[in-house]
């Protein structure tokens, strides 16, 4: 009984907690509640109706749930829809886009990380001119550099079979344009500037008395960069992981113009399915083709969300 | 005999700035020198040229009589403490101290052999495994203290090591690390802003402003023998009294009065009258009893009182000039007191007018 006037007495101190339900609360949670509605309701009339009959969907009541639950469109998204001759569904794009987007994303961060460990640290003459225009890059709109690239990869491509030949005569013809190689070059020298920027300003922020100590320490340019900075630097990884691999899946353009119809990655297919003009709309499968070419960067986002926030923290922010 | 590091003429310039110039110094072997300036006067960069991680302009560097000047910093023999620590945070104290040997390709054992050798001598022998964020500041910055003594170079460099630490462990690393200079007798170089840290740890001092050397001796001279204005401001606390008046046939004249020199030890034997500066510290004041002794006796009105426990610090107005004394911790004074006050001119400076060298 004392101890409870005691803390009557005392009691707690500081302003009253504000209640939950206040009016501050109800319209921020409101609106928030809202706008989730607002980008969650696409999302749930396309799962919805990836999983309705054909039948069902003719009915016309699109926001009600499956009466019957089919996953055939989703098998038939996959493996048998047809675009133009070829009925092998979206498998095969998927495939393409993994063989251009694994080699795209860690050639140009392999790249671009060096290239800003090079400009944050090792500054040389010229460095920050080399810089201005490297982030120049990002500016120009790419739809300018389409036919230019157009012939640098013919052009190369032939360079390269007459290089070959020099030592083979039998060497067949290295073809750049029309080829997975060829775009997951363009891929990486357009992620370079944005990549560069974002590397150099993480590395910038690292203190530069590390750098130092390293360098007394004997460690050189490789050294520092693989057993210092490396290990330091894994959010920034993340979010140029993250910018690169939803970059280059969800590529449309470059997919279509820079490949040949064996070779177009999941978007370009995932087009044509949709797009296709003959015989009946599928929208369930359709649907279904659309939510599969999105899982990819959906599941990049939801496996590094701290990171992707932490890294953006980190490196994007600080010029 | 060689020096330990040697400096001829070396130039810095970024751009158009000159940051150094034409700068000499010779540093002998075992010797602890402080670079001691404000900020902004070149000293960090003068350690960074001297450890190689600022490609310097034009001149030599010589360490241990050998021309390094275009040396990379690891081949140089130099060991550096930075004042962020700038420790490894992924590697555990043990690997922060082994990461030069191992890329100097440093056997394994003897690796182990200097490591443990390293920890015993800075007490961090049971730190060995954690990593550098589990320190406290004091504790990293040993384990920075450490990765140098690991390597066994000749010289030390350190860069304002005990800034980023609070007062009381400044003043025991302070301690610490005069005895490890004692014990190891290397060459260290130690760049500082911090006065007292300049005092108490340099066998010399060489002051520094705009990127050259003011004055280099030791910190006894420079104490009592300031070769410049710039010197006497700038060393001791609180700062010397500056009066601005004439010297005449030995005698200094300021308004009215008419001080004797008698006793000052002037730079040139014969100096000719001119306008001048007498400077008088703080702490060579006297005050009481002792003003019947001096040959130089005033009195001053007090302005302001400010007991400081050990001593007690006194503005007072000397005719229309302020002067600072430092009194004795027990000394009861009032503002608005008149007290007489005595001045030995053997202890005092003179300085010319216009061109503030000592006299």
């Amino acid at each position: 009984m004392v101890d409870a006037t005691v803390n009557a007495q005392s009691g707690p101190r500081g302003p009253k907690p504000k209640r939950v339900m206040s009016s501050t609360n109800i319209i921020i949670y409101g609106t928030l509640f809202v706008v989730c509605l607002y980008y969650l309701l696409p999302l749930y009339v396309m799962i919805v109706t990836s999983l309705k009959g054909m039948p069902e969907i003719r009915l016309g009541n699109i926001f009600g749930p499956p009466v019957e639950v089919t996953f055939e469109p989703w098998v038939k998204a996959w493996s048998e829809a047809c675009t133009g001759i070829n009925c092998e569904g979206l498998s095969r794009g998927f495939w393409n886009s993994v063989w251009i987007l694994v080699p795209s994303v860690i050639i140009s961060i392999a790249i671009a990380s060096v290239n800003g460990y090079a400009l944050a640290n090792w500054r040389f003459k010229g460095s920050e001119v080399f810089f201005t225009i490297l982030i120049f890059g990002a500016f120009i709109p790419y739809q300018v550099m389409i036919y230019p690239i157009v012939i640098i990869l013919r052009e190369s491509g032939e360079g390269i079979t007459w290089f070959l030949r020099l030592f083979n005569e039998d060497a067949s013809a290295f073809r750049l344009m029309g080829s997975l190689s060829g775009l997951v070059i363009v891929h990486t020298i357009f992620g370079m500037p944005i990549l560069t920027l974002l590397f150099r300003n993480y590395f910038t922020s690292v203190p530069e008395e590390l750098f130092k100590a390293a360098r007394v320490d004997g460690a050189g340019f490789w050294g520092i960069y693989f057993r210092i900075m490396l290990p330091m630097s894994l959010p920034i990884f993340v979010v140029a992981m993250i910018l690169q691999v939803t970059g280059i899946w969800n590529d449309f353009l470059f997919g279509v113009i820079y490949t040949k119809p064996e070779t177009y990655p999941m978007t370009v297919q995932l087009n044509n399915i949709v797009n296709s003009v003959q015989g009946v709309k599928e929208y369930n499968v359709n649907m279904a083709a659309t939510l599969l070419t999105g899982l990819v960067p959906l599941i990049i986002y939801f496996a590094s969300g701290k990171l992707f926030v932490r890294g953006i923290a980190a490196g994007a922010v600080k010029g | 005999m060689t020096y330990s590091v040697e400096i001829k003429q070396l130039d810095l310039a970024f751009g158009s700035v000159k940051v150094l110039q034409g700068l000499d110094l010779n540093i002998n072997e075992g010797e602890f020198l402080v670079l001691l300036g404000s900020s902004g006067c070149g000293k960090s960069t003068l350690l960074n040229c001297i450890a190689g991680l600022l490609e310097i302009t034009d001149g030599q560097i010589y360490i241990k009589g050998e021309n390094v000047t275009w040396a990379e910093p690891s081949e140089r023999g130099i060991g550096m403490v930075f004042q962020s620590y700038a420790l490894y945070p992924q590697m555990t104290v043990k690997g922060n101290l082994s990461f030069g040997l191992k890329n100097a390709k440093v056997p394994k054992d003897e690796i182990e052999k200097r490591v443990a050798r390293a920890a015993e001598i800075l007490q961090i022998g049971p730190l060995l495994d954690r990593k550098p964020g589990a320190l406290s500041g004091g504790q990293r910055q040993r384990v920075a203290i450490g990765r140098a003594l690991v390597r066994d170079v000749d010289v030390f460099l350190f860069d304002e090591p005990l800034s980023n630490l609070d007062a009381k462990l400044r003043v025991d690393l302070r301690v610490e690390l005069k005895r490890l200079h004692n014990q190891l007798e290397n060459t260290m170089i130690y760049v500082t802003h911090d006065q007292i840290e300049a005092m108490t740890l340099a066998d010399r001092i060489a002051i520094m402003k705009g990127g050259q050397i003011m004055q280099l001796a030791s910190p006894d001279e420079i104490y009592n023998r300031p070769r410049n204005l710039y010197v006497a401001d700038f060393i001791g606390s609180p700062s010397m009294n500056f009066i601005e008046g004439h010297l005449e046939g030995g005698n200094f004249k300021v308004d009215d009065m008419v001080l004797p020199m008698d006793g000052y030890e002037f730079v040139a034997p014969q100096t000719a009258d001119r306008p001048a500066t007498i400077g008088i510290r703080p702490e060579h004041v006297v005050t009481g009893e002792l003003v019947r002794n001096t040959p130089l006796k005033f009195s001053v009105d007090i302005d302001l009182v400010e007991p400081m426990g050990s001593d007690t610090l006194v503005y007072a107005q000397l005719g229309r000039h302020p002067f600072r004394i430092r009194m004795d911790g027990q000394a009861r004074v009032n503002v608005g007191e008149t007290i007489e006050i005595g001045v030995d001119p053997s202890r005092a400076s003179l300085f010319d007018k216009a061109t503030e060298d000592r006299l």
